[in-house]
């Protein structure tokens, strides 16, 4: 091998007007910008919106493979709240009775499962997002943020599919309320925190891959704090716990869900500025995040 | 040697000045592997690491490339040669900008890329929905794919046995599945394009439309970089050959001193 070694690079220096330039100056010379670097925020929305179809396309298409092999197929996606309803139903309605304080007590608890459901899974697919389609990432050049994204996408068209077996539902155990036109708004807000905070773990589960493991818990302990199974308002806690409970986004969305969609919950048993907060965490944690993910859009693909 | 043409040389001729578009400096490429290595697994040592705050054994270092420092310029058509685990493929990625770099960098005019969608396709959907899926992740507009979709079908010729497109690819054959992939691939030409080895795969009659396809697009490249084990297809393809060994850059010349020598080295 010594032999061959003199021979090295006998193309590479380049003679002529451009002898003595360092490949940086060489670079500078002919406008080459460094391959692989991070563009600048605008550029990089820019870049994301151009692959606004790739990304709907990239999640529909996730979304379609996912029953693809099950008889059923696409009916699965209707199915699979239906069943987690009838078993909400059949535990805590028929054989614990435990709701006999809240009127319409499977109504809440749906409403509740199916609003930490979204956040829950959004933020699960982001933490993996990265890591689990290194292939592509590796691959192929498209702004990084369409994984997190896309993966928020389907969830939000799982929960479209549970939200309309549970208005279904709602619709037949009592009749209908002007309020419900507000479950728009409300999953818009909450779709833009998700997705703000499936960004966030993205980049931190794309470098510690430890974080795929730990979600589990931290989430259920936030699904014990937001009042999915039990009406947080009848806890006694002191009064800096009940501000922490009130603020906390996951409980402000269910809460604006169950106002929406129950006659039983009224405007008056809201915490106070409830919308302020859902548009507050929706705007802080959806542009924060995004700009946290992006800040490492260059590291992303490295094993 | 690289000779610069001078004003003096032939007085009939415009300079033909040589325009860089990819370059590399100086280029060290690391890969962490998590999980590898032969230290114990269990969840003890694992604590006890934790405890120390020693770096875990499990987390190995590869150090892919190691110093690479080379100039393409327009026009050119590089093969890159090299024993299995060399560095080749590891440095068309980072070329491209998909890994990034530990030391050093890489300039390019525009944006390089790979040929190759494989990791943006499904098993599970249809072949006509892979086509699709697969251009707009190669950054096609919709309106591009739709007008080279009947191309890219025919191309693959997938249909030429039946109506296969609407089939989940799962149902295809090897063969059919890689020429779907390589005619969504070829679909969008590219300024600085690279080509990693065993492109040409299906039956010999789809083999010389691929090598075909291949030429078309070098030429609506400005520069192309080839990656094979293939001696012959390098001789016939590129003018230029960088040899890597180790992750080094071992040799850089015309095609013809580089093979010349990289054989004569693979025989002893």
């Amino acid at each position: 091998m010594s032999t061959v070694s003199e021979h090295i690079r006998p193309v590479a220096v380049a003679g002529g007007p451009d002898q003595g330039l360092s490949p940086a100056q060489l670079a500078a010379k002919y406008g080459l910008s460094v391959s692989g670097a991070r563009p600048s925020l605008p550029a990089y929305i820019r870049q994301l919106w151009s692959r606004r179809h790739f990304i709907v396309a990239y999640s529909t298409a996730r979304l379609t493979a996912m029953y693809t092999k099950a008889k059923l197929g696409q009916l699965w996606q209707v199915m699979t709240p239906l069943l987690n309803c009838a078993v909400y139903f059949l535990i805590f309605g028929l054989l614990l009775k435990t709701g006999r304080g809240t009127p319409h007590f499977i109504q809440f608890l749906c409403i509740g499962v199916f609003i930490f459901t979204f956040t829950q899974n959004a933020v699960m697919a982001g933490t993996r997002s990265i890591a689990d389609n290194l292939g592509l990432v590796r691959a192929l050049h498209f702004p990084r943020a369409c994984l997190p994204i896309s993966f928020t996408i389907i969830q939000l068209q799982q929960l479209l599919f549970s939200m309309i077996v549970l208005l279904g539902i709602v619709l037949f155990a009592n009749p209908p309320l002007m309020a419900w036109v507000l479950v728009l708004p409300a999953l818009g807000l909450q779709f833009v925190f998700n997705t703000g905070l499936a960004m966030i773990l993205a980049r931190v589960g794309a470098k510690v891959t430890d974080t795929a493991q730990l979600m589990p818990f931290i989430l259920r302990t936030w699904m014990y704090a937001s009042g999915v199974m039990f009406n947080i308002q009848n806890i006694d806690v002191p009064s800096w716990a009940r501000t922490l409970l009130d603020v906390n986004p996951i409980a402000v969305y269910i809460d604006l869900m169950r106002y929406s969609l129950l006659r039983s919950v009224h405007s008056d048993i809201l915490p106070a500025h409830v919308w302020g907060w859902a548009i507050g965490w929706a705007v802080v944690v959806g542009l924060g995040g995004f700009v946290y993910f992006w800040k490492a859009e260059e590291e992303y693909g490295r094993g | 040697m690289a000779e610069a043409p001078t004003m003096t040389e032939d007085a009939g001729t415009i300079t033909r000045e040589r325009i860089p578009t990819v370059i590399v400096d100086g280029l060290h490429i690391v890969y962490r592997v998590h999980g590898a290595g032969s230290g114990k697994g269990s969840a003890t040592s694992a604590l006890s690491r934790i405890v120390s705050k020693r770096r875990s054994p499990s987390v190995r270092e590869v150090h892919a490339v190691r110093g690479v420092t080379f100039t393409a310029y327009k026009g050119e058509a590089i093969g890159l040669i090299g024993s299995n685990g060399s560095g080749k493929s590891t440095l068309l990625r980072a070329i491209a900008g998909l890994l990034p770099a530990e030391r050093g960098a890489v300039y390019t005019d525009g944006q390089p890329s790979l040929l190759g969608v494989n990791a943006a396709l499904m098993n599970d959907l249809t072949g006509e929905r892979n086509v699709i899926l697969g251009g707009l992740a190669m950054g096609m507009s919709q309106d591009e794919i739709k007008s080279r979709y009947e191309e890219i079908v025919d191309f693959s010729g997938i249909n030429e046995k039946g109506d296969f497109i609407s089939l989940p690819m799962r149902t295809y054959s090897s063969g059919m599945a890689a020429r779907l992939r390589f005619s969504i691939a070829a679909a969008k030409s590219h300024d600085v394009l690279m080509i990693d080895e065993a492109l040409a795969t299906g039956d010999a009659k789809f083999q010389r439309r691929s090598e075909e396809r291949i030429r078309e697009l070098r030429k609506e490249a400005g520069t192309v970089f080839l990656v094979s084990h293939n001696n012959k297809s390098i001789r016939d393809t590129c003018d230029r050959v960088i040899w890597l060994e180790k992750g080094e850059l071992l040799m850089d010349g015309p095609t013809d001193e580089v093979i010349k020598a990289y054989e004569k080295e693979n025989k002893r």
